[in-house]
């Protein structure tokens, strides 16, 4: 029993695609098999929502009269990137205001600008012959420029280690504040709703695939930044820590607020909270097995942060469902346990997704390119010359 | 027995005085510390929870405002933005008394107000900044 895209997106048209959420299908599976959601379901949807700092917004401002080929720039004091065109810019979600600090950042200026805020924009620049202005100082909003494209290197980690702390001190990171000996557990995916935790071996999701991105309308770009595909894996395919990630795009001017979210990790810095939903074609058996993944059968390592290197001692490993359950047991002490990632905003966005498809808005798109399965994941050496 | 959550600020010559002690002594009252700011020669600020029969607990606040005792009753010291929680969890992760936890079927955050110990750990433990303190 096996499914094209065209067949899939033909019944998507005529409105009699079944889709179900990641989540729903893991009932059907339960009851009836995963032969039985092979033959039943056309699309399965996910959906996370996460700080994710690997973001950021490409801009296109205009012209201004007399016109300015801006080398600095800055939007609400948040310096952006110019070392571009004239008048384009990108600006990263982890860059931090010259004047609030951690208060706002580059995140929060992505989530005011899709608010449709309006923001400061100042730059400044040498002159040259055709470009003579030498400063800028203006307002614009998200309909007065040219183009607001979110352009994420990573994003929608496949898996992520969970954190704890065994030292005497309190621990300020990016995975939110993590009290001394043991004294929480913090962890960030969605487990059975993650993309990538449904599709663990790329067979569905890659270059082009049509996904739902901050509330609107995205592309997979590219395989994200420190993909890592050849981590160690379970029985069932799934990567046992962080493996593979996505690198995203899209117009921001479809998308809102509410899947767009500035963060401030405190004594750490500053991130854009990201909605990612992406639906996977149920193309065959082996599919309808890969969605109907559950949080019991999802790993992840627990790792000890007050140990500041690359390589961070592991504590023990945990599934979602332990996870989930708001406590673990660390050395024999319970350790309550607490997500970064929002899952009723997850569930939102699969069930978002899903009604988009079943109201034949929302087509799938067959990869034009396979993300890679062989990459590493190289580390940096410190080298004297 | 009724439990009263109550502000008191005391003013600098009255920050040396055993009230407290009196209060538990004469009143019978229980009283729980929520917070306490109280430096030698200075103004005193002390939030906390008596319990008690309802008239033991009017008599001790009588007698705390003849003391010179400025009593508020507490209202919303820890407020959290509904409109804007993404309901995340990353505030369960520090709360102490279990005020703020995440429903395990809706998977929202829910704020018990009475058991929350004021210790606002949780404020800078939010990464959208959705709760504040109105101490
Ligand atoms: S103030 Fe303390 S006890 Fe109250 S909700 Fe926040 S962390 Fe919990
Ligand atoms: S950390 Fe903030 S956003 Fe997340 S659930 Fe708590 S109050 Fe809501």
């Amino acid at each position: 029993m096996s499914k094209t895209y065209q067949e899939i997106n033909q019944r998507i048209k005529k409105g009699e695609a079944v889709v179900l959420t990641a989540e729903e299908v893991i009932d059907l599976a339960k009851e009836k098999g995963t032969d039985e959601v092979a033959k039943k379901v056309d699309v399965v949807t996910t959906g996370t929502f996460a700080p994710m700092c690997s973001s950021g917004l490409i801009l296109n401002f205009g012209h201004s009269e007399p016109p300015i080929k801006m080398s600095k720039v800055w939007l609400n004091d948040v310096p952006a990137y110019a070392g571009l065109a004239a008048v384009d810019a990108y600006v990263g979600a982890s860059e931090i205001s010259t004047v609030r600090g951690f208060d706002y950042g580059g995140g929060h200026l992505i989530e005011d600008l899709v608010a449709g805020k309006r923001i400061k924009l100042h730059a400044t620049a040498y002159a040259t012959d055709c470009y003579p202005r030498k400063e800028i100082t203006t307002f614009i909003d998200l309909n007065s420029i040219n183009q607001a494209v979110l352009f994420n290197p990573r994003n929608a980690y496949q898996n992520y280690a969970a954190a704890t702390n065994s030292s005497d001190k309190i621990l300020h990171t990016y995975m939110g504040i993590l009290l001394p000996r043991f004294g929480n557990v913090t962890y960030c995916s969605a487990g059975q709703l993650s993309p990538l935790l449904n599709d663990p071996c790329y067979r569905t999701i890659g270059v082009g695939t049509r996904i739902f991105l901050g509330g609107g309308e995205g592309y997979v770009a590219w395989e994200g930044t420190q993909h890592n595909p050849i981590r160690e894996r379970a029985d069932n395919g799934i990567p046992l820590g962080p493996a593979g990630t996505l690198a995203l795009i899209g117009d921001i001017k479809g998308m809102n607020r509410n899947y767009l979210r500035g963060a401030t990790f405190t004594r750490y810095g500053v991130s854009l909270a990201v909605g990612i939903g992406i639906p996977i074609p149920v193309l065959d058996e082996e599919m309808a097995f890969y969605v109907s993944v559950a949080d019991a059968d999802i790993y992840t390592s627990v790792l000890d942060y007050s140990v500041p290197s690359r390589s961070r001692p592991a504590i023990g490993r945990f599934s979602y469902a332990q996870l989930k359950s708001g406590q673990i047991e660390i050395e024999g002490k319970k350790v309550p346990a607490a997500p970064l990632s929002s899952y009723r905003k997850a569930r939102e966005i699969a069930q978002t997704l899903k009604e988009w498809i079943a109201s034949g808005k929302f087509l799938l798109t067959e990869p034009v390119r396979r993300l890679p399965l062989e990459t590493t994941f190289k580390p940096l050496e410190v080298k004297e010359e | 027995m009724a439990k009263r959550r109550i502000v008191l600020t005391f003013p600098k010559d009255q920050v040396e005085r055993p009230i407290i002690y009196r209060l538990s002594k004469d009143y019978d009252l229980v009283m729980n510390i929520l917070r306490a700011q109280v430096m030698p020669k200075e103004v005193g600020r002390l939030v906390m929870e008596l319990t008690g029969s309802k008239e033991e607990i009017n008599q001790g606040l009588k007698y705390l405002k003849e003391s010179g005792v400025e009593v508020e009753s507490m209202a919303q010291d820890i407020k959290l933005r509904e409109e804007d929680c993404t309901h995340c969890g990353a505030c369960t992760a520090v709360c102490p008394s279990g005020a703020l936890f995440l429903n395990r079927t809706t998977w929202e955050v829910v704020f018990d107000r009475d058991k929350c110990l004021l210790c606002e750990h949780c404020i800078p433990a939010c990464p959208y900044r959705v709760i504040e303190s109105t101490f």
